[in-house]
């Protein structure tokens, strides 16, 4: 249980960074996890196109449980400021790290930061959607902004 | 004391193995599925070993058997809720047996526009434009998504009946029921709820407008006497897993005309009268509804689980259930920063108790508890639109089963106080 509810995730929780939805946006998603009813709404400002523009703001509310705030809160940090590339590249090793089948081993340290601390998450394969619900609201936010040449 | 021998639970061997590193199990996840006794698993096994065959066709040794173990399976669950053998279809699920009954009513207003045959009386399925079909706002998804699928098919309007603070249905909306309904279908007991519904009162007024009214028994055969007779309705579904049997084998019961004037679901093989190259006509209920190789071995499972409540009598399983939901509902309304979604007291009600905890989510709170052993369910329960009726997102949900005892309860409880100090809110 401690290792599934580090204190990192706690501190997340109780206190979430960047929570609330904010202007500009070139693009707003909702996603939900229809197995428990968790919700987010997250919007994503970007300057500059394509893979190299910048994620200037990323705005979102959500409920649901710990795991799925503090994954919101700790996407934020890590994200914000980065290119869109940086940001996939961060992505995909998040996922990585949820995945069951390796015990997260496969994820690399080094840019995951604070986010190493849902490694005890890929152990509950009922809370890894939790933990990526927000990432995968973040990832088809920013394809919509791509695709509609809303970046500016 | 109320309460079932415990040494029952000797009967159920998953309830003596241990999880999470060695913690007993606390099994309070009966509303989801029930656990099965030996007497099931051994009855299974047994047909397997010595009486297997297909069913229904063929003449040899086995298939006789077979047939016979099928067959007599059928007469024991019927005469268990108060049924004849030949009004009970054999389903995969309660799921399926709800659908078979959307499917009756969307495939005769399919027919009946291009004037194909359909089986005398038939004509209580047809849907027209402006029909009315008539729920409750605390549904299963099951019993609520088909009829939805059904009006988008057909032009029909879903109407439903609401929910009062205090988790009962609003009888005051009983008047959504109108000479436009042509059905009413609802839960006989509530899986996140709890509350036990009155069907008379909806009977009734169904009855005064001559509409059809189909029983959701999930969660009601499983832990009170039911009769569908003596219900007065038409159609009942039920699902063998949550009431000691088998997954993979449910049932619908119907009155014996009122399956007569349906037409069929699946179609194919066992389910037919006569086919030709041009057109096929179908077998008598139940078989009509019964397309393909049934679930034998699940349906003769069942049976068993059938015979091992009625060794121990339904009477007695309802006030064992009664004396622990009592129990539990007192237990949480002492415990701080609780609140019970549902009837706070347990008259009318079943032991599928939710709950909500101040300050956490239910998530956070089965972690914790499963952390200890403790299986309870979170989130929605198939049930979204009653979690939104009473504003929370998700619940956490115990449900008790006959051999459950007060020391789960208490373990319950514990775990609950554990969630709040583990999350600070308590
Ligand atoms: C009230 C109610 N109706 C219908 C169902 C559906 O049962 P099944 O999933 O076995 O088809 C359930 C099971 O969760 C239920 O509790």
């Amino acid at each position: 249980m401690d290792a599934l509810y580090q204190e990192i995730i706690l501190d997340h929780y109780r206190n979430p960074v960047g929570k609330g939805l904010r202007e500009p946006h070139e693009a707003e998603v909702h996603h939900v996890n229809p197995t428990c009813g968790d919700e987010i709404t997250l919007r994503v400002h970007l300057a500059g196109d394509g893979e190299d523009a910048r994620i200037e703001d990323i705005s979102y509310d959500n409920q649901g449980c710990s795991i799925s705030q503090a994954s919101a809160s700790v996407m934020y940090e890590l994200l914000l400021h980065h290119t869109v590339a940086e940001a996939l590249a961060t992505h995909e090793q998040f996922l990585a790290l949820m995945n069951s089948a390796t015990d997260g081993s496969a994820a690399d340290e080094e840019v995951l930061g604070d986010a190493l601390a849902f490694s005890g998450v890929a152990k509950y394969p009922a809370r890894v959607k939790c933990a990526l619900l927000s990432w995968m609201a973040w990832k088809d936010a920013v394809s919509q902004a791509l695709a509609h040449g809303g970046a500016r | 004391m109320t309460l079932l021998d415990p040494a029952l639970r000797a009967d159920f061997p998953i309830l003596s193995r241990t999880v999470r590193g060695g913690k007993p199990l606390v099994y309070l996840d009966t509303a989801a599925t029930s656990q099965k006794p030996v007497a099931v698993l051994e009855a299974e096994r047994e047909f397997y070993e010595q009486r297997n065959a297909a069913v229904h066709r063929g003449a040899h040794f086995l298939a006789e058997q077979a047939t016979d173990a099928f067959e007599s399976a059928r007469s024991i669950i019927a005469g268990f809720v108060g049924g004849r053998p030949q009004e009970l279809v054999f389903t995969r699920n309660a799921t399926e047996s709800l659908n078979l009954v959307t499917h009756a009513f969307s495939s005769a207003t399919a027919k009946h526009a291009h004037g194909a045959p359909l089986p005398e009386g038939a004509e209580r399925f047809v849907l027209r434009p402006g029909d009315e079909v008539v729920v409750t706002e605390m549904e299963h998804h099951a019993n609520l998504v088909p009829w939805q699928e059904l009006c988008d098919m057909t032009g029909a309007v879903l109407r439903w009946i609401g929910l009062t603070d205090d988790g009962r249905l609003d009888l005051a909306d009983l008047d959504v029921i109108t000479e436009r309904t042509r059905v009413v279908s609802f839960v006989h007991q509530s899986n996140i709820l709890g509350t036990i519904n009155p069907v008379a009162p909806i009977v009734a007024r169904a009855r005064e407008v001559g509409a059809l009214v189909v029983l959701d028994a999930c969660q009601s055969v499983p832990h009170v006497p039911v009769d569908v007779h003596a219900l007065g309705v038409d159609l009942v579904a039920f699902s063998g897993h949550k009431m000691l049997g088998p997954t993979g084998v449910g049932c619908l019961w119907g009155r014996a005309e009122v399956l007569a004037s349906m037409p069929p679901f699946n179609t194919g093989g066992s389910m037919i009268a006569v086919v030709t190259m041009e057109r096929s006509t179908f077998a008598d209920p139940p078989q009509r509804f019964e397309a393909g190789t049934p679930n034998v071995a699940q349906a003769i499972g069942l049976a068993a689980a059938v015979q091992y409540l009625d060794k121990l009598g339904m009477p007695a399983v309802a006030a064992h259930e009664h004396t622990l939901t009592e129990y539990a509902l007192a237990a949480l309304a002492d415990a701080p920063g609780v609140r019970i979604i549902g009837p706070s007291t347990a008259e009318d009600r079943g032991g599928a108790i939710s709950f909500a905890v101040d300050g956490l989510h239910p998530h956070d709170v089965g972690q914790v508890l499963d952390d200890e052993g403790i299986a309870v369910r979170v989130g929605h329960h198939c049930a979204w639109p009653t979690c939104r009726r009473y504003g929370v997102p998700a619940t956490t949900r115990a449900s008790v089963g006959l051999y459950n005892q007060p020391a789960d309860i208490d373990a319950l409880v514990v775990g609950v106080r554990r969630a709040q100090r583990f999350f600070g809110v308590a």
